[in-house]
């Protein structure tokens, strides 16, 4: 069953088609990845499922329940959290209130039991506090709690956005280019980090241009270009699929193998450029 | 490090009388120079205090055959809560404070709590949710006329119109925030200037309501009630908070409220909303904070505190005019969030008494307070742009959770 289903979804920034006639299936318990050249429109796709951004065509829905035009806290709280391809952390927090800060949506307490400090908020407080050194201890972080954020390695900061993340107690997570900027070792660990979340039952929606991570763990990618999907498949399917190398490698560098009928979609999609 | 401390104190002292010393040459009828060397003397205790309580803490146990035992045990103490002491000595000067000042120093004193209050209560909307105002001090005025007009057309008391100012207080902020909701930096600086203007417009023009700007007067200051049996039984003695220490007292208490209620707010979940919308209003949004809810929060509290130092105001002086919240009130308050350390409790109040009460003291220097207000402000951001007492919420988090057992 799809958890998380995209028809028709189209976006325009103006003249420019970011997201063409989009219909993407998100199935729960999977990883999955979408892949595609820069500019193919994968961060407006998670900024069209979290709300960020109003399709203009289309719909999203999610379990059934559509996500059009709800404000991005709301998705967040239906299940849907998200990381940055550019990392977003509160620099200036330590790294357990950035994971604090999560657990918004899943608490309760307002600005008069805070006033008050009733016997809720202590237990409240405690309580996040609690869970947000259990998700820092799954991400090898907790040694780290007290520091600011800004004072992370990189890859630790990478972690610690997922970790934010989590601390939403999302069903569906989706990673905007986890591995960015990671050496092979850290990527990796996240690979397996990725495959423990997944084995929780989370969902895991990725975007990466890092091959080996995306072919080693997806279960299902999509291919964009140009706003459109050139092709679905099991990694070793889009491995072996010329329109998907062509659309890496640029037009006519299969030239001589293509099908006409291929070479067709391509030359029409460039024409959005 | 004895040594780098004295050192300090040498420089400090150097820059202090550098600053003070052309203040000696000046005369006039209100302004003895004696002021000058009683600040200084002030300053300088408690500079060579804070060596003596950092010496003290920063005793290595090693040589610790050497000492006398008291001052172990001191050393232990002060490093367990060194927070206790400073605050309870701070407490005990702000407490002992209108027994040895003149009724002038009083008086210096109220306002600036006063400002502590305001300045905390903007560091809500500024320095935790990072909502530039320019037009804060419109709700302090708002809580000084709620006041005043409740006072004079119903005749409620200071504390029957203290919650309805708070409320309407809180309204009119987010009258004025929800507007600016989506709007940034220099936009919302302009529009929040604007708003704080209207307000003081309105009060101003019209005349049937706020009486102009000839202002209220005659308001009742605030009351305290206390049980008395007397010949005729037990009845209620209604005493007026009329003279200048016993005001002090009671702007003290609610300076200590505000204190205590802004940094809950700072350590809650709604606080780390705030900062992380300061940080990063889209990573906010998509973490599960509902931004726009949580920013009119912060508009609406911050316009709360001011309202209650306004009923104070408003009801200390027992009048009121529309001039006293003039557009140059939010520069001082936004001044202080700035010069204190953006988010920062402690640094506020520190800058609410160095901006409130130096411009005071050199009164009597007319124009050239302004020019010492400019002077110590320029100097502040070359040399600590991140003002007096940066927040540190690394301090906090250790003490909250993790606080290191003493090596014993
Ligand atoms: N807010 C926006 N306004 C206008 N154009 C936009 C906006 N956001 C994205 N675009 C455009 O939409 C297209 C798709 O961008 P997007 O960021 O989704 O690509 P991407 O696949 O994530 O690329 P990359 O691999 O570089 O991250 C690009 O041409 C981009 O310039
Ligand atoms: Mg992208």
């Amino acid at each position: 069953m799809a958890e998380l289903l995209l028809k028709n979804v189209t976006m325009k920034f103006g003249g420019l088609l970011a997201v063409d006639n989009l219909d993407l299936e998100v199935p729960s318990g999977k990883i999955l990845s979408l892949i595609g050249p820069n500019g193919a429109g994968k961060t407006t796709v998670f900024n069209l499922i979290t709300g960020v951004y109003k399709p203009t065509e289309g719909t999203i829905t999610y379990n059934g329940e559509t996500l059009n035009g709800l404000h991005s806290n709301k998705v967040v709280s239906r299940g849907i959290a998200r990381t940055f391809q550019n990392i977003r952390l509160f620099n200036s927090m330590t790294v357990l209130e950035n994971v604090q800060v999560g657990f918004h949506c899943r608490t309760r307490s307002g600005p008069v039991r805070a006033l008050f400090k009733t016997r809720h908020e202590r237990q409240e407080e405690k309580d996040i506090i609690l869970k947000s050194q259990e998700i820092l201890d799954f991400f090898g972080l907790v040694g780290h709690q007290n520091d600011y954020a800004s004072n992370l390695a990189y890859g630790e900061q990478r972690r610690l956005e997922i970790a934010r993340a989590l601390a939403t107690q999302p069903k569906l997570l989706l990673l905007d280019e986890p591995a960015a900027g990671m050496n092979p070792k850290e990527t990796a660990e996240l690979m397996e980090l990725i495959i423990k979340l997944r084995d929780t039952g989370l969902t895991i929606f990725l975007v990466e241009h890092d091959m080996l991570l995306v072919m080693g763990i997806s279960e299902v990618v999509t291919v964009l270009d140009y706003g459109q999907k050139i092709a679905e498949g099991t990694p070793k399917e889009i491995q072996q699929n010329e329109t998907v190398i062509e659309a890496y490698l640029g037009t006519g560098a299969l030239s001589k193998k293509k099908k006409p009928e291929q070479q067709k979609n391509i030359t029409r999609s460039r024409q959005h450029d | 490090m004895i040594q780098k401390e004295l050192k300090k104190l040498v420089v400090y002292g150097a820059f202090l009388v550098i600053i003070l010393t052309p203040m000696l040459g000046f005369r006039s009828t209100t302004f003895e120079p004696g002021r000058v060397l009683k600040i200084l003397g002030i300053f300088m205790t408690i500079l060579v205090l804070n060596i003596v309580v950092k010496f003290i803490r920063s005793q290595k146990k090693d040589d610790g055959r050497k000492k006398t035992p008291w001052t172990e045990v001191v050393r232990k103490r002060i490093n367990r809560y060194p927070k206790v002491y400073t605050l309870g000595g701070l407490l005990a000067l702000a407490f002992a404070f209108p027994m040895f000042a003149d009724n002038y120093m009083i008086d210096v004193g109220i306002t600036c709590l006063i400002y502590v209050c305001l300045g905390l209560g903007l560091n809500i909307v500024v320095g935790l949710c990072g909502l530039l105002d320019l037009g804060y001090i419109a709700f302090y005025a708002v809580g000084a006329y709620t006041y005043s007009l409740l006072n004079l057309t119903f005749g409620l008391s200071f504390w029957a119109a203290l919650p309805l100012g708070i409320v309407l207080g809180m309204v009119v902020g987010c009258i004025i925030g929800y507007p600016t909701l989506k709007m940034r930096g220099d936009y919302l600086a302009i529009v929040t200037l604007g708003f704080g203007e209207i307000v003081r417009l309105v009060l101003n023009n019209w005349d049937s309501l706020t009486a102009g700007p000839n202002g209220l007067f005659g308001m009742k200051r605030p009351a305290l009630y206390y049980p008395s049996f007397g010949e005729d039984g037990f009845t209620w003695v209604t005493y007026y908070l009329k003279s200048l220490p016993s005001l002090y007292y009671f702007i003290l208490l609610i300076a200590i409220l505000t204190i205590i209620g802004v940094r809950r707010l700072d350590n809650s979940r709604i606080g780390r909303a705030w900062i992380a919308i300061r940080e990063d209003e889209v990573a906010a949004e998509l973490s599960g904070v509902p931004t726009t809810w949580i920013k009119l929060l912060a508009y609406a509290l911050g316009a709360g505190f001011a309202s209650v130092a306004g009923a104070f105001f408003a009801a200390k002086l027992s009048y009121t005019n529309p001039n006293f919240f003039l557009f140059m009130e939010s520069c001082i308050v936004l001044c202080i969030v700035v010069l204190g350390g953006v988010g920062s409790i402690p640094g506020i109040v520190v800058a609410a008494f160095v901006l409130i009460a130096a411009p005071e003291v050199f009164r009597g220097l007319e124009n050239f307070r302004m020019l010492a207000f400019g002077g110590i402000m320029t100097t502040m951001m070359i040399l600590k742009p991140e003002g007096l007492i940066p927040a540190s919420r690394r301090r906090r988090e250790l003490r909250a959770d993790q606080e290191p057992p003493p090596k014993d």
